[in-house]
């Protein structure tokens, strides 16, 4: 190997070549375009102290899909994958919700605290069986997690009894639809879930810890990482993650279908997690990336809507610029745009993002980014009305 | 020591040291290549190579790691290009553009990898891509007729009609030869074939190996056992370091010289190291640690190993003969299957990685890019890697303590380019060992295990690393130190265990031991020492 040519010295100016910066211009494209096609877009009022308008919907609905994603994140970083995690959330309002309905009083917050708790300890306990068979069964992730995955809402019509389950309770009500300093509850629980793991990860040292596992496992395992306990500790954490969504999004509709609450939200939140630029091959990830990722998708459902696209085209529209964005992360297109810097072998095009986790020189992230990457999320978050969140 | 080699077979005895007289003509090679050279950016991986293959007979390429052969045989079978040379197949001109042109023209390769569809029957497997058509579709019954026949022409006793993946990897790698027999291949290439085979099984491949050399087919055979070598081949090339050493009779050629060929003897040119190996005992009764009959079945036979503080133990052998086994054993990257291990005296049980760092271990593999480096990180992040797992995830490193930290030893170690904060995988095979081990120095280690340290690095940071290494024993380090170049194991080591095949076969002392004594030892597997 020649001596190195290259220094990826962290850059403060604007790095064309990280696929973060590729995020964030499309999600602004998407608000501009917003903007000139519906004046009316940004326009926030004030109603009861509480903020209404589309900026706030968008917010709202993408927070069940960017919560899950950010567990996500982790996990897609140690190379691996969760497809149960809308099974999870299917499971974790069927729990909460036949206890709502079965308990003497319903209204009671204590009820709800006793719904809630449950829920959120079941989800765990799926956590720990998907980090239980990926981690020390050696089970392949994709494999492992489907299995949870197909059955999984079948153990939330088990505890739902096949049936719709609505409950009034205005306790737990309040996590679907309540506010919180003017935002959605939803929106200020999931910005809090984002800042204890930015915090969690790059605080301490779990985040490099998780990015050396990734990257290399039997590098990272001859070195002293407990490779083990860390690939199961983040399939425990999505599986929260999903549970908290799922006493969401239950909530926020006051009802608990086991068979549609949450139906695709994996492959949202995988794609959440590719848009921001986080390789499937594992190894460096990015929370702003997945932030940026998760309000794409909403953003473009929200703006497919109010412009009045028919629903059965929305998804077209949705391919079409997730497309779009992908290629502009391209490597090879970056290259052409941007100045170069990395030494680019095997450039891969994530139009198809990789399904497996061979390819170890597809890396989207900067130390720059990734360094001041999680705080800074959430930024001038976009807009628009109407409820299509993840109930779709 | 086997008996040797029968008579060449098959179209007569061909030489090439025409010393004797023979009475048959030598036949003209099936296969002639000449003056093959192969440039990667910045490596001439073969420099004017040549190799001749008679048919009929069995012909070993012999070499250390990174002599050339595999490059060599891909250069034969058209999977890579080569920038000068010319080969010639029964005297015509080829050039070979992909494996499949290759094919074509009658050479078949098994790889060490068995290359099948697992998934698929024998049958399947054997007749893949070429199976015999009836009216526009497989003609199952002549696909099969046509597997019993060729199975029974290697007189191999299997069900044409089971699963490939079912069957153990021997008898995969025998249906890959029996692929190649059904194209009627002309030269078979056989690349490390017998490297997870059990005795048995090995048998039964030369049985097969014979049978077809009998019919006229030249086969290229690689391999590190000097042992089969030496059973089955008739004739042997040597490589080193992408030169074409000499070509010989395998019945002319004493292992002794064999060995001396693949190693060969350049003096070294490196700068004279600060401190001589050490020829008196060691003062301390108790080694820091000590291995009895430690081993692992299938890898390395029980060994006994002891390492005293502030001493160099080297790990000679060839490659293959079991040093990089025993190395992981001491680590616990892999787990021992009989013995124990003491350090201070204290018995101790490594079943992970973990447990041995905790007692001081520190360990650089032989695979710096798989088992080494970790790419996507910082220089930063990869030095402070193995403290940083030590210390566990909540108690981060502070960051200017790693900062200082990871400058201290980036400088000690004269790690270019000296930027924290470059991607380790853009940095140079030398600077990357430097790297992985200031991750190792940094957590304090009483054992440090190298791993062929020196491995594909320019012989400036080559000679740092040695002098580094010889330093740390100074200040009491102790050391175990593994290395194909024997040189550099004579240099530095204290005290030198010769494996061979799988298990230790001597142990002498580093004052004393010469290349011709350590070289012997390897040859003869110490049975003469």
């Amino acid at each position: 190997m020649p001596e190195t040519p290259t220094t990826p010295r962290a850059r403060r100016m604007v790095d064309l070549s990280s696929p973060v910066v590729w995020a964030a211009a499309a999600l602004l494209a998407l608000l501009l375009f917003n903007a000139v096609v519906n004046p009316g877009f940004f326009a926030v009022r004030i109603q009861d102290g509480h903020l209404f308008g589309s900026p706030v919907d968008v917010l709202k609905n993408a927070a069940p899909t960017l919560l899950i994603a950010v567990g996500m994140t982790l996990v897609i970083a140690t190379r691996g994958i969760d497809l149960s995690v809308g099974a999870v959330l299917a499971i974790s309002g069927a729990v909460s919700f036949t206890i709502i309905d079965g308990s003497s009083d319903p209204s009671s917050p204590a009820t709800a605290a006793i719904a809630i708790g449950t829920a959120l300890a079941v989800g765990l306990v799926l956590g720990v069986w998907n980090g239980f068979l990926v981690s020390v069964v050696g089970i392949q992730p994709i494999i492992a997690t489907l299995v949870l995955m197909t059955a999984g809402r079948g153990l939330a019509m088990l505890v739902t009894d096949g049936q719709i389950i609505t409950a009034e309770s205005p306790a737990f009500t309040w996590l679907g639809r309540g506010y919180v300093l003017g935002l959605p509850a939803q929106v200020v629980l999931t910005l809090l879930v984002l800042l204890v793991v930015a915090a969690l990860t790059r605080r301490t040292a779990l985040g490099t810890l998780i990015e050396a596992v990734g990257t290399n496992p039997e590098a990272a395992r001859l070195a002293g990482v407990r490779s083990r306990s860390i690939t199961w500790t983040v399939y425990v954490f999505v599986a929260f993650t999903a549970a908290v969504a799922g006493l969401m999004t239950n909530a926020n509709v006051s009802a608990a279908d086991a068979n549609r609450a949450g139906l695709f939200i994996e492959l949202d939140a995988i794609l959440a997690v590719v848009i921001g630029g986080t390789s499937l091959a594992g190894g460096r990830y990015s929370l702003t990336g997945t932030v940026l990722g998760a309000l794409i998708l909403q953003a473009l459902t929200t703006t497919t809507l109010t412009m009045g696209v028919p629903d059965e085209y929305v998804r077209l529209f949705k391919a079409v610029v997730i497309i779009a964005v992908f290629l502009l992360q391209a490597p090879r297109i970056r290259a052409a745009l941007g100045r170069r810097r990395r030494g680019a072998r095997g450039v891969t095009s994530p139009d198809v993002p990789p399904t497996d986790a061979a390819a170890d020189d597809v890396r989207p992230l900067t130390p720059a980014q990734a360094a001041n990457s999680p705080t800074t999320a959430m930024p001038d978050a976009a807009p628009s009305p109407t409820d299509q969140g993840v109930l779709r | 020591m086997p008996a040797p080699p029968p008579a060449t077979t098959g179209g007569g005895a061909p030489l090439l040291l025409e010393t004797h007289a023979m009475s048959t003509p030598a036949p003209s090679p099936v296969v002639e290549m000449s003056g093959i050279t192969i440039e990667f950016p910045g490596v001439r991986a073969l420099d004017g190579v040549g190799l001749r293959l008679f048919p009929g007979e069995v012909h070993a390429l012999m070499g250390e790691n990174g002599a050339g052969k595999s490059t060599l045989i891909k250069a034969l079978t058209g999977v890579y290009r080569y920038d000068a040379g010319t080969v010639t197949v029964d005297g015509v001109p080829q050039r070979f553009g992909t494996p499949a042109e290759a094919q074509g023209a009658g050479i078949s390769t098994v790889y060490q990898e068995v290359n099948l569809c697992p998934n698929l029957t024998v049958t399947e497997n054997i007749v893949l891509g070429r199976e015999p058509r009836r009216r526009g579709s497989i003609d199952r019954r002549a696909s099969r007729e046509r597997a019993r026949r060729v199975l029974g022409e290697l007189h191999l006793d299997l069900d044409p009609g089971s699963v490939l993946g079912r069957h153990p990897i021997a008898v995969q790698q025998l249906v890959a030869i029996a692929r190649a027999v059904d194209t009627d291949a002309k030269v078979l290439v056989l690349d490390e074939p017998t490297s997870s085979l059990d005795a048995g099984e090995v048998a039964e491949l030369f049985r097969v190996v014979r049978a077809l050399r009998d019919r006229g087919v030249a086969v290229l055979f690689v391999s590190h056992f000097l042992d089969q070598v030496y059973e089955i081949s008739d004739r042997m090339t040597v490589l080193r370091n992408g030169r074409l050493v000499a070509e010989h009779r395998t019945a002319e050629l004493s292992r002794l010289q064999l060995v001396q060929e693949m190693i060969g003897r350049e003096l070294s040119t490196l700068e004279h190291l600060d401190r001589e190996p050490s020829a008196d005992t060691p003062t301390d009764a108790v080694p820091r640690l000590r291995a009895r009959r430690l081993g692992r079945t299938g890898a390395i036979a029980p060994t006994d190993l002891d390492v005293h503080a502030g001493r160099v133990t080297g790990l000679a052998g060839l490659l293959g003969s079991g040093r990089t086994e025993l190395t992981r054993l001491l680590f616990g990257a892999d787990r021992a299957t009989s013995g124990s291990l003491e350090v201070d005296g204290r018995p101790v049980r490594l079943r992970t990685p973990r447990a041995a760092i905790a007692e001081g271990i520190a360990f650089c593999s032989e695979d710096r890019k798989g088992e080494g480096v970790v790419g996507d990180l910082t220089v930063r992040d990869n030095v402070l890697l193995a403290l940083q797992a030590r210390r566990g995830w909540l108690r981060r490193i502070p960051r200017k303590q790693g900062d200082e930290l990871v400058a201290k030893y980036m400088q000690a170690l004269d790690v270019r380019p000296a930027d924290p904060d470059a991607l380790i995988r853009n940095l140079s095979g030398g600077n990357q060992q430097k790297v992985l081990l200031a991750r190792w120095l940094l957590t304090e280690p009483r054992l440090l295990l190298l791993d062929e340290p020196t491995r594909g690095i320019d012989i400036g940071a080559k000679a740092q690393i040695q002098a580094l290494v010889s330093q740390l024993a100074a200040e009491g380090m102790s050391v175990v130190f593994v290395s194909a170049e024997l040189e550099e194991v004579l240099r530095i080591s204290d005290r030198i265990t010769v494996l061979r095949d799988h298990r230790a076969v001597a142990d002498v002392p580093g004052s004393t031991a010469t290349l011709d004594s350590v070289v012997d030892l390897i040859a003869s597997g110490g049975d003469r020492a």
